[in-house]
């Protein structure tokens, strides 16, 4: 396939997960900004190293409401950093969740709670799979 | 590839126990000519001064344990969280300036370094407490 046409898919794709809310498009562009010659796969490093990291803290956090009596701290501080890292991807969806998980939290609302860290779960995967395509397409334009 | 010239303020210490906020920061002030060396927490950071090591600047989470030891370098406190009584407990705890995190954008450190560069007085190095 010619590379003009990789390229726009790739284009096209990144808008994509632009303009459905998947990405932040600031801060996505700003890791874009520090990846060059010195650091070519800069962007697909940070990405990974986020869910290699974020899953540990998914799962802690799910362990959290397993555990009676419910430590509400434990699972606002294991958030708060889970949110700081998708923050710095940019991952707004899962974001937007994990307010929605914080405000539960909060409120000791175990079942709220609950259903929103499977919201947070979920957007957190669709994610991961927007992404490895990307990266693929990425890489397949060269 | 952004450059800068930043004769005296050239090596950076970036401290979290985020690997991925390491790493984010660590190119941010790569890209601006910086010289960095991550830590995973305070403690790390203390435990590199002690060693001898000395940083231009320092971006950390936590500002108290390096202040502690009569650290004069200017420390900027990175946090996720911005509320009023974060930047109150960093300020006292001796912080020069406080950002909010994920420090990405080099266009915004570019100001916060030439602001603390007029205000620095030549770095001595750790003064001794004791």
């Amino acid at each position: 396939m010619d590379r003009n046409h990789l390229l726009r898919q790739v284009a096209y794709m990144k808008n994509s997960l632009f303009d459905q809310g998947y990405l932040d498009r600031e801060q996505f562009t700003q890791l874009e900004e520090l990846q060059d010659d010195a650091n070519p796969n800069f962007v697909e490093e940070i990405v990974t190293l986020y869910y290699n990291d974020s899953a540990r803290l998914i799962q802690n956090m799910e362990q959290t409401l397993v555990n009676r009596p419910i430590d509400f701290v434990r699972l606002e501080e294991i958030l708060h950093q889970f949110k700081g890292s998708s923050s710095s991807i940019g991952a707004k969806k899962v974001n937007d969740a994990c307010t929605q998980l914080k405000e539960y939290c909060s409120a000791e609302n175990t079942e709220g709670c609950s259903r929103t860290l499977q919201l947070v779960k979920q957007e957190h995967a669709v994610l991961r799979t927007r992404l490895e395509t990307y990266f693929q397409m990425v890489r397949e334009a060269g | 590839m952004k450059t800068l010239s930043l004769l005296r303020f050239n090596s950076a210490l970036i401290v979290d126990d985020d690997p991925l906020i390491r790493k984010i920061h660590s190119e941010v002030l790569k890209s601006l000519g910086f010289q960095t060396q991550v830590a995973k927490s305070g403690k790390e950071a203390v435990d590199l001064y002690r060693a001898g090591a000395n940083f231009d600047i320092v971006f950390m989470d936590a500002t108290k344990e390096l202040r502690g030891m009569g650290v004069s370098t200017k420390i900027v406190g990175v946090s996720s969280e911005c509320s009023e009584s974060e930047i109150e407990a960093f300020i006292l705890a001796g912080l020069d300036l406080y950002y909010a995190k994920p420090l990405t954008d080099a266009n915004k450190i570019i100001p916060l370094i030439e602001d603390l560069k007029n205000k620095s007085v030549p770095n001595e190095g750790p003064k001794k407490t004791m």
